[in-house]
């Protein structure tokens, strides 16, 4: 038998270096899978392609129609807006979660109570009531003739109460994600700004919040894809220019809904895919000047090459190949220690 | 509040560190038992003691990110965190005790680098915040303050693909931008790789040199014996005995002090 002679010699010193050679383990079952997903995915595209309910020649005709590329427009629009007031609103109950002031923690525990503890939709709903439960808008002191009155109706259209309801259910979640974007980061950063005699916004603006915002930029992405989703719920308003909406409309006239569904899945798919890839982008550039495992490998073999101290983690010879101008690489053991 | 002395207002050259009876504690548990300790200028302190003797916590009194519960600290005559008038105490607002921060540089044992941030940033950024100087003249001084730390052409690395030692002199760069006339140090080499020691320690031996006042909270008696004017063993929230540290270090008089020392040297 070759077998116990064929092993010793790659643990020996002549070989080891010499690239393993040996009979791959076969894996049969990952073929059969894999053939069969195909096989089934395949029968589903073609079977799509001929079954007349999907109606595809209406699909390219309603994708580029004027009513649903202006729907998409509204769409998006609902999306920043709401995103962004979510956004302001969510870092400020952040910030107030974390206040050392009872009263302002508890209203910031409420607001989150109130607008994570119910769906979006009933939210949206009362909205599209509220003139019902408020008339008018009054602005002065309270108990007192008001200084300006107008009606809700006319201030607050559907539009504009769409994108309230969405906003602020939205900054309930925003909260929460940068509320553990700031706890994220460490408290020594905190104590040498304010130890070089920075303020306490100089100490958020420039040191914690750039940090945590790569805690904070992929849930928020996430936040964002979901949002453009959740657009398809001001109907409860109800407000109807929006992408799901307007083709529903649009097939209530046809009555051929099918296509009308699969022109807003695409749409919203194309959007989706924008923003995956606006999110990658955000994250990498926030990882900055932090050794990021996966997105920076490239960037950390470079600096490696450069400084020649971060590659050997364990190995522990550093101080070796740093520049020629350092002064001390010969003293350290002498100095001190003992 | 005991304080035997007035503020200092009545001696020519008030000491840099004045420490009357300070006492810090967290919840019931007292970290600080009264230390009392003067620090001249120019005067180079190092700090002793077992973990938890309280060294960490005093330093941090220094510049306010720990507040006393009782006694007295000053700096430059200056008392920290509080504004005296008409015989009363006021608490400083933050704005003022930002302003008293400025002066007093401080050294982490974690470094604390601003890890966005590369070297030069990291050492720019107080002066051009804080002090709202010219970016131009800020960055001059940047890199001339990288280049006595050694580490002139590490100037944009960012603080990860640097060591631990070049990183900790990036950070004493950093304290020493803001043009500090006390510059603290909280075990500055106690989280580096012995042979990263070394580097540290010879930027702090320069300072100490050119005449900085340092208050070195560390566990390095070589450097203790070789740069320090003073130096004070500290256990158990007290100062157990002080002096100068070839005699502290040579005949130490407190038994505490032996077997402490006993364990180190």
């Amino acid at each position: 038998m070759n077998g116990p002679a064929a092993v010793t010699p790659p643990l020996g010193q002549p070989d080891a270096s010499a690239p393993i050679k040996a009979i791959r383990l076969r894996h049969p079952w990952r073929m059969v899978f894999a053939v069969l997903l195909v096989a089934i995915f395949a029968l589903f595209v073609i079977d799509a392609a001929f079954r007349p309910a999907y109606d595809w020649p209406a699909v390219g005709k309603y994708l580029f129609d004027r009513r649903i590329s202006m729907a998409a427009l509204v769409t998006i629009e609902l999306t920043v807006f709401s995103m962004v007031i979510a956004i302001v609103l969510g870092v400020i109950l952040a910030v107030m979660r974390l206040s050392p002031n009872p009263v302002v923690k508890s209203v910031a525990w409420f607001y989150l109570w109130i607008f994570r503890g119910t769906p979006v939709y009933v939210q949206l709903t009362i909205w599209g009531l509220i003139s019902l439960i408020y008339t008018t808008i009054d602005i002065g002191l309270p108990f007192m003739t008001p200084w300006i009155s107008f009606s809700t109706n006319a201030a607050l259209n559907t539009f504009t109460l769409a994108v309230i309801g969405l906003a602020l259910n939205e900054a309930a979640y925003m909260a929460e994600i940068v509320r553990a974007g700031l706890l994220s980061v460490d408290k020594g950063q905190e104590e040498a700004s304010i130890a070089l005699g920075m303020s306490w916004s100089q100490t958020m603006t420039r040191v914690i919040l750039p940090q945590s915002m790569r805690v904070i930029i992929p849930p928020t992405g996430n936040e964002v894809i979901s949002m453009l989703k959740t657009t398809s719920l001001v109907t409860a308003v109800p407000f109807s220019l929006e992408l799901f909406t307007r083709s529903r409309d649009i097939s209530a006239e046809t009555f051929n809904p099918i296509p009308l569904l699969i022109v807003a899945s695409i749409w919203y798919l194309f959007f989706t895919s924008i923003l995956m890839v606006g999110q990658y982008f955000l994250e990498k550039r926030f990882s900055r000047g932090v050794g990021d495992r996966q997105s920076n490998k490239s960037d950390a073999g470079n600096a490696t090459a450069l400084t020649g101290a971060l590659p050997v983690i364990g190995a522990g010879q550093p101080t070796v190949v740093l520049p020629p101008k350092q002064d001390t690489p010969g003293t350290p053991g002498t100095e001190g220690a003992r | 509040m005991s304080g035997s002395t007035g503020p200092g207002s009545t001696v020519v050259e008030p000491p840099m560190v004045l420490a009357e009876q300070v006492t810090k504690s967290f919840g019931s548990n007292e970290v600080l038992k009264g230390i009392s300790l003067e620090v001249r200028r120019g005067e180079v302190m190092c700090l002793v003691g077992p973990s938890g003797s309280g060294k960490s916590t005093f330093l941090r009194c220094i510049n306010h990110l720990e507040v006393l519960s009782a006694g007295r600290l000053s700096v430059d005559g200056e008392l920290i965190g509080y504004r005296e008038s008409n015989g009363k105490l006021y608490e400083m607002a933050p704005k003022e005790a930002a302003k008293q921060r400025r002066d007093i540089g401080m050294v982490f044992q974690r470094f604390n680098l601003f890890p966005h941030m590369t070297a030069l940033q990291n050492v720019m950024e107080a002066p051009l915040r804080v002090k709202g100087l010219p970016k131009a003249k800020v960055e001059a001084t940047a890199r001339d303050l990288l280049a006595r730390v050694g580490l002139a052409d590490r100037a944009d690395y960012y603080p990860a693909h640097l060591s631990g030692g070049q990183q900790q002199r990036v950070a004493i760069a950093r304290a020493l931008a803001m043009e500090p006339k006390l510059m603290l140090f909280d075990e500055p080499t106690s989280a580096l790789d012995p042979e990263l020691v070394g580097e540290v320690l010879d930027v702090m031996k320069g300072l100490a040199k050119e005449g900085m006042t340092m208050i070195v909270v560390t566990h390095e008696m070589g450097f203790a014996r070789e740069v320090a004017d003073s130096l004070v063993f500290m256990d158990a929230g007290v100062v157990v005995e002080s002096g100068l540290p070839s005699e502290v270090l040579a005949n130490p008089r407190h038994a505490r002090t032996q077997a402490f020392l006993s364990k180190v040297l």
